[in-house]
């Protein structure tokens, strides 16, 4: 048994775990308001990673410049997205918008490749200081610095949901939209900035994790990774968003240790969160803190 | 008590759905300051004409005007900014929601912190308006009686109970015309005495034109200033609750009649 790589594997698993819980939140808020399942979620990490390499690198600005731009840059391609993409595709079946999102994952993973190519390309150097020890564990500062920041993000969701007009305004959508219009709220209004809200927040981790791994298409692949984080917390909740995602992320870096020190079988972390989503699944049909459909009758 | 200059006046609504006529040329006015009631037996078209004045349907033909503007083509949300609350036949409260945040949804057209201000909670003005907001919802409140659920979730509360939060959540709207559909429905006596109660004090006292459809004449004939009648989509009586009652054919419409059926389009109201 080796206690310090399961120390440190745990500590990456919580530091992972909370990025896929910001990823999971903003998946969740876009299905919370609207209803809508976004396939293209790990899209707006890889397009928020992109825009901000490009600013970083072409344009040679200043980290804190090049990652404020990327995020005007998101807001704004979210609020479009909305408006010209899914706005038509209210009131049709679901599943024509689950294709929409599909076929916008697809399009941006290969307009990505067409602009950006089909390499890894690392960030610049943005932290002076590249790894830092803490309690004798060695954590890239990068990583630290992400873990602030979602925790800040966490944060501000919580807040916006409970005191902000208009994160009431989106509760109240989400349970009832003729009657949330009724009280004088604009449901157009509130799926545009619900989709802006995520995509400038997966936008962020998407910068997280291209800082650390560089970027490439296999960011996109986060947007998969959030959906054993989401069915697991229940798809409508974003406490349930957060922890779902810790526990993927703890998940994943026990079954490498497992699969390390003894299975040597090679990919265990990859598969692990899955097979706990189907057991977890078989037990609480509605995940950790989904809320189920009780009706009086 | 009510003037003259009408708050709310439909011009010929009529409204289709494919061939179903659910509204035929109906044209009233409602006055400020009047408690105005829709009557009619069921599938009249009552919650059809509350629906068009509200926003959620629009008329297939004809106006309808607000405070003399025209509202025929404004969505709900912005008629909703206009002045005009409503509650809803099925109850349509936020269930998950604390009763105290879905009145709270009712004040978002009034609350102005928004998302950058609010942030800075403490700077700027957001508290003060918050600190504003809930001493009216808290008036609100007291004035409803639900007091003492004000923290309850609103989908665990009796029926009687939940229909005064939706009340509550309208009220919250200020609004200047407040819609109520079968605002007593399903309620005991008591129960509806105190919501003819809150009805008239939200009329008197807080100054709200008040458009209400209901089933229980007794409550419709103690209340209402004026009343209308719909049958089959079409406009039949309008006028005093007296003499609404009075009226050969509604007596037709609600009781029936042995000879052939009644041809509406041969009334003249």
């Amino acid at each position: 048994m080796d206690l310090t790589l399961l120390l440190q594997l745990t500590l990456n698993g919580l530091i992972v775990g909370a990025l896929y819980g910001v990823v999971a939140m903003s998946f969740v808020l876009i299905y919370k308001a609207s209803q809508v399942v976004n396939f293209a979620q790990g899209e707006f990490l890889l397009v928020g990673a992109w825009v901000c390499w490009w600013f970083l690198t072409e344009w040679q600005l200043p980290f804190y410049a090049g990652f404020l731009f990327t995020l005007v840059f998101m807001t704004l391609f979210g609020l479009v997205l909305q408006v010209v993409v899914l706005r038509p595709l209210i009131g049709e079946p679901v599943i024509s918008v689950i294709m929409a999102t599909i076929g916008l994952g697809i399009f941006f993973q290969a307009l990505m490749k067409w602009i950006f190519g089909v390499f890894a390309k690392p960030f610049p150097p943005i932290f002076t200081v590249e790894r830092i020890s803490v309690l004798g564990l060695e954590v890239q500062t990068v990583y630290l610095v992400s873990l602030g920041i979602s925790l800040l993000i966490m944060a501000g969701f919580g807040w916006f949901f409970t005191a902000s007009k208009h994160g009431l305004a989106m509760r109240a959508t989400a349970f009832d939209q003729q009657v949330a219009q009724s009280l004088g709220v604009s449901v157009p209004k509130v799926f545009a900035m619900s989709w802006a809200i995520s995509a400038v927040v997966s936008s962020v981790a998407g910068v997280v994790v291209g800082v650390v791994n560089g970027v490439s298409s296999a960011l996109s692949f986060y947007g998969i990774k959030v959906f054993p984080a989401v069915i697991l917390g229940g798809l409508d909740s974003i406490i349930g968003a957060v922890l779902g995602g810790v526990i993927v992320g703890l998940l994943e870096n026990w079954a490498h240790y497992i699969d390390s020190e003894w299975l040597n079988w090679g990919n265990m972390f990859q598969i692990a969160p899955f097979y706990a989503l189907v057991i977890i699944l078989l037990i609480k049909p509605y995940g950790l803190f989904g809320t189920k459909n009780i009706e009086r009758v | 008590m009510a003037d003259e200059d009408p708050i709310l006046s439909a011009e010929g609504v009529s409204l289709r759905f494919g061939g179903v006529k659910a509204l035929t040329d109906v044209s009233f006015s409602v006055r400020k300051g009047e408690v105005f009631s829709i009557i009619g037996p069921n599938g009249a078209g009552k919650t059809s004409m509350v629906n068009c004045v509200s926003g959620r349907y629009r008329p297939t033909e004809g106006r309808i005007l607000f405070d003399g503007q025209d509202i025929t083509k404004l969505g709900p949300n912005r008629r909703a900014g206009l002045g005009i609350g409503r509650t809803f036949q099925n109850l349509a409260l936020f269930g998950h929601m604390s009763v105290l945040d879905n009145i709270m949804v009712g004040r978002h057209h009034l609350l102005k912190a928004g998302f950058l201000r609010g942030m800075m909670y403490w700077w700027g003005g957001a508290q003060r308006e918050e600190l504003a907001h809930r001493a009216e919802v808290e008036e609100i409140i007291d004035f409803l009686e639900i007091q003492h659920v004000r923290k309850a979730q609103a989908g665990t509360l009796p029926y009687g109970l939940r229909k005064r939060v939706e009340l509550a959540r309208a009220v919250a709207l200020k609004p200047k015309l407040i819609l109520l559909d079968e605002p007593m429905a399903g309620m005991n006596l008591e129960e509806k005495e105190d919501m003819a109660r809150f009805i008239l004090d939200l009329n008197q006292e807080w100054g709200m034109t008040v458009l209400m459809i209901e089933h229980d004449m007794g409550v419709v004939m103690d209340i209402s200033h004026r009343v209308m009648v719909l049958d089959f989509g079409r406009k039949i009586a309008e006028g005093l609750p007296e003499e609404v009652m009075a009226h050969p054919q509604v007596r037709r419409a609600y009781l029936g009649v042995d000879d052939e059926a009644v041809n509406p389009a041969e009334i003249d109201a």
